[in-house]
């Protein structure tokens, strides 16, 4: 029996509505730390505010193990490579949060060494602004990551990861015929970007 | 202090000195930093707290490698600046101070001034083939990044250039 | 993407070279470590750093010294308060000013309370690393009275940009002492409690003693400074050997090392954190009543009454945010004794409205570089657990 989802025009299955009600109370985090949020996300996880009510307890620090990741922190242009590589590493299904302004969109650091927000070389499902976001705020991201992992479905592709793995590949032949580091390479594709009128690289 | 015993043992080296709210400062050329320093590890300034540099464009020696140190025995503070011009380069002191190697290598990748005789002289901070360096004042803020200013009605300083 | 893994020429056939971050569990931020093994000892650590520089210092020469405060919380992001204090205290040595006695006091205390936050990371987080959850957990519930009370203070919980040129963002409200007396008391047990558990583990002693020891010469020569250098047996702390904010006054002792391994890196934390317990019960019996400001309508904002009702608080304080204070010509260092060690900021002025210069010295940055001697011929286990006593805190390192 299907159930229509007006909203998205998605149409869910009774299976889908198991398996992402699996999915959502069993979400293993990958917290890709880089600054002060980190220290936020720590006490997220001790006793007071507690995320292991969510089922999001078992911190994964492999991308093979983990379905969601945490970017908690400033993600500066040299970090900018190491991002993708560890998202390509994760297998489906991967969901990433966005924890921070910095994150989110570089925050107050608007410099030559920070990228203005990872959804520029990565896909993002939910973006928790604050600096840092107080861990309540966090867990409501999470809470919100739950609402939409509840309305996909099994049939559904999802086009921003394939555009991923495409941009991926360009990075590495860009990076071959060029012979630039990998992060010279991304601020290129960033440039081409722009010059575009598109925000991200994939 | 300190100058004293430098002005004794090594006369004409301060080419400038300054006591600017009790911070010791004394000029010296790149010529004399090595004799400066040996003289000033022999009187206690073991402690080699900060290596650094300030750009000044409008002079002909642009550059203002900037030392600190600290006696440990009579707490006294010494600052050295050490001017150099664009593409000069200044001995290290990684032979008197292990600490030296990162710091003239923050400098190197943020100003571009290179220091003889350094074990690994490669930057820092910023990826290696990094376009320019960062901290000179015709460096801009945000480095050609095409999304830096995007969105913003205001920019820095109110629209006043950086000055410099 | 070579960036990332090694070149050939760097791939010795007999060694394996082992990638220790830019992404690793032991949430340090992020800085990488290139491992070249033998079997587990390592041969040589080369570290990485500059993952997390956002470009501070530049972005201070686009800034008023107002507007820099919030970028100086994001240092060490551990104990956020000890960077606006030092930042202050070196723009005041700029302008030659004195701030009132409340707010010297006060500034201390928040000082102290943060010293002892950043210690429970460093104590807490080395065990989680070595394998011992429950000390972080036990210690953890003291931060969370720590930001409870920063958050009555300041507002905010973790960046709490809490010093103003001049003085304080605002006076401690009322709750605040109560609350403060509490956490000496639930504080004082909890380390107690982690000593209980960690000091006399055996499993801990052999984690380690003997690991990372350094001589004092070698200590002095790499640049460290605080917690790292007492443990090695060199008895410098700014707050005794060069007192500033009325440190002078305050009856407390500096713990000191022998070896400079990580179990001495250890219990000298652990004493600072009691002799922090200390002051700050000091500062509680001795806190007076006073401005928290200067009174120069030329450095600190008038308070919100005048503002809006006297017409040259007005002028002050429009003339304050669009024009910033008058700086001197001049150039300034300015130590203090943080969590880590000697946070010194160099200021150079021209004048203007915006330094010309802020440089930041970081004090992980030379403990940092000695990684490579510290584990050398030891095992990969150790170079954890040496890497946690460090404390290195990506903000601070990169800036």
């Amino acid at each position: 029996m299907a159930e229509m989802n007006i909203n998205d025009a998605v149409v869910t299955t009774r299976l889908d509505a198991v398996v992402n009600w699996g999915r959502k109370n069993s979400l293993w985090p990958l917290p890709f730390g880089t600054a002060c949020c980190a220290i936020e996300f720590m006490s997220m996880m001790a006793s007071k505010y507690d995320m292991s009510r969510f089922g999001a307890e078992a911190m994964r620090f492999s991308p093979r193990q983990s379905d969601m990741m945490l970017i908690l922190g400033t993600v500066t242009n040299k970090m900018a490579p190491v991002v993708r590589t560890i998202y390509a590493q994760m297998a489906e299904p991967k969901w990433v949060i966005s924890v921070g302004v910095c994150a989110s969109s570089g925050g107050m650091y608007r410099t030559y060494a920070t990228l203005q927000g990872v959804d520029r070389v990565i896909p993002v499902d939910v973006y928790v602004p604050g600096c840092p976001p107080r861990p309540e705020s966090m867990i409501y991201g999470v809470m919100k990551l739950q609402e939409k992992i509840e309305k996909e479905s099994l049939s559904m592709r999802k086009d921003h990861i394939a555009r991923f793995y495409e941009s991926l590949a360009r990075q590495d032949a860009l990076q071959a015929e060029k012979g630039l580091t990998g992060q010279q390479t991304i601020r290129e594709m960033l440039m081409d970007a722009a010059e575009r009128g598109a925000g991200t690289i994939f | 202090m300190i100058i004293e015993h430098i002005d004794a043992q090594l006369p004409g080296t301060v080419t400038d000195r300054h006591d600017f709210r009790g911070d010791q400062t004394i000029v010296v050329a790149k010529g004399n930093l090595l004799a400066l320093v040996d003289l000033l590890y022999r009187e206690g300034f073991q402690l080699l707290v900060d290596i650094t540099a300030v750009d000044w464009p409008e002079r002909q020696q642009r550059f203002d490698v900037v030392y600190h140190w600290l006696n440990l025995a009579s707490q006294e503070r010494l600052r050295v600046k050490v001017p150099v011009a664009d593409g000069e380069t200044v001995p290290t002191l990684t032979g008197h101070f292990k600490t030296a190697d990162w710091f003239e290598r923050e400098v190197f990748d943020l100003f571009g001034i290179r220091f003889d005789g350094h074990p690994n002289m490669k930057r820092l901070l910023t990826w290696d083939d990094f376009p320019g360096h960062a901290l000179r004042k015709d460096f801009p803020l945000d480095g050609g990044d095409p999304f830096c200013m995007e969105g913003c009605t205001a920019p820095y300083n109110n629209g006043e250039r950086a000055r410099g | 993407m070579d960036s990332i893994a090694l070149s050939r020429q760097q791939l010795d056939g007999d060694h394996m070279i082992v990638n220790l971050g830019p992404s690793h569990p032991t949430t340090h931020g992020t800085l990488r470590i290139i491992l070249e093994l033998e079997g587990e000892t390592i041969c040589k650590a080369t570290p990485e750093i500059g993952y997390l520089h956002r470009g501070v210092e530049k972005l201070g020469e686009n800034l008023s010294y107002q507007q820099f405060i919030p970028l100086t919380d994001r240092l060490n992001y551990c104990s956020s308060i000890m960077n606006n204090v030092g930042y202050a205290c070196a723009v005041e040595k700029l302008l030659g000013i004195q701030i009132p006695k409340r707010a010297q006091q006060i500034r201390v205390l928040v000082s102290e309370l943060a010293r002892i936050a950043d210690h429970i990371v460093c104590v807490g987080v080395n065990a989680v690393d070595i394998g011992a959850f429950t000390a972080f957990l036990y210690l953890f519930k003291q931060r969370e009275t720590a930001y409870d009370l920063f958050e009555m203070a300041a507002g905010q919980r973790l960046h709490t940009s809490f010093t103003r040129i001049g003085g304080l963002f605002r006076d401690i409200p009322e709750g605040f002492v109560p609350l403060c007396e509490r956490f000496l008391v639930e504080c004082q047990a909890s380390v107690d409690e982690c000593e209980r558990l960690l000091t006399h583990n055996p499993i801990w002693h052999d984690r380690t003693k003997g690991i990372g020891a350094i001589s004092p010469e070698d200590a002095v020569s790499w640049g460290y400074t605080g917690p790292c250098l007492r443990a090695a047996g060199v008895p410098q702390d700014l707050r005794k050997a060069q007192p500033y904010l009325g440190y002078e006054t305050y009856d407390f002792d500096v713990p000191v090392g022998t070896t400079g391994d990580v179990f001495d890196r250890y219990l000298v934390r652990i004493e600072e954190m009691r002799q922090s317990l200390r002051i700050i019960r000091q500062v509680l019996d001795r806190l007076e009543p006073g401005p928290v400001n200067v009174d120069d309508p030329k450095i600190a904002l008038p308070p919100k009454e005048k503002v809006y009702t006297r017409m040259e608080s007005l002028i002050h304080h429009f003339k304050l945010i669009m024009h910033g204070m008058e700086m001197p010509v001049g150039e300034v260092y300015s130590a203090t004794e943080a969590a880590n060690g000697e946070l010194g900021f160099y200021i150079v002025s021209d004048g203007g409205k915006n330094p010309y210069r802020i440089r930041v010295r970081p004090p992980c940055l030379p403990i940092f570089s000695s990684f490579h001697d510290q584990v050398k011929g030891c095992l990969i286990a150790d170079a954890v657990a040496v890497l946690g006593a460090m404390n290195i805190i990506a903000g601070e390192l990169d800036r």
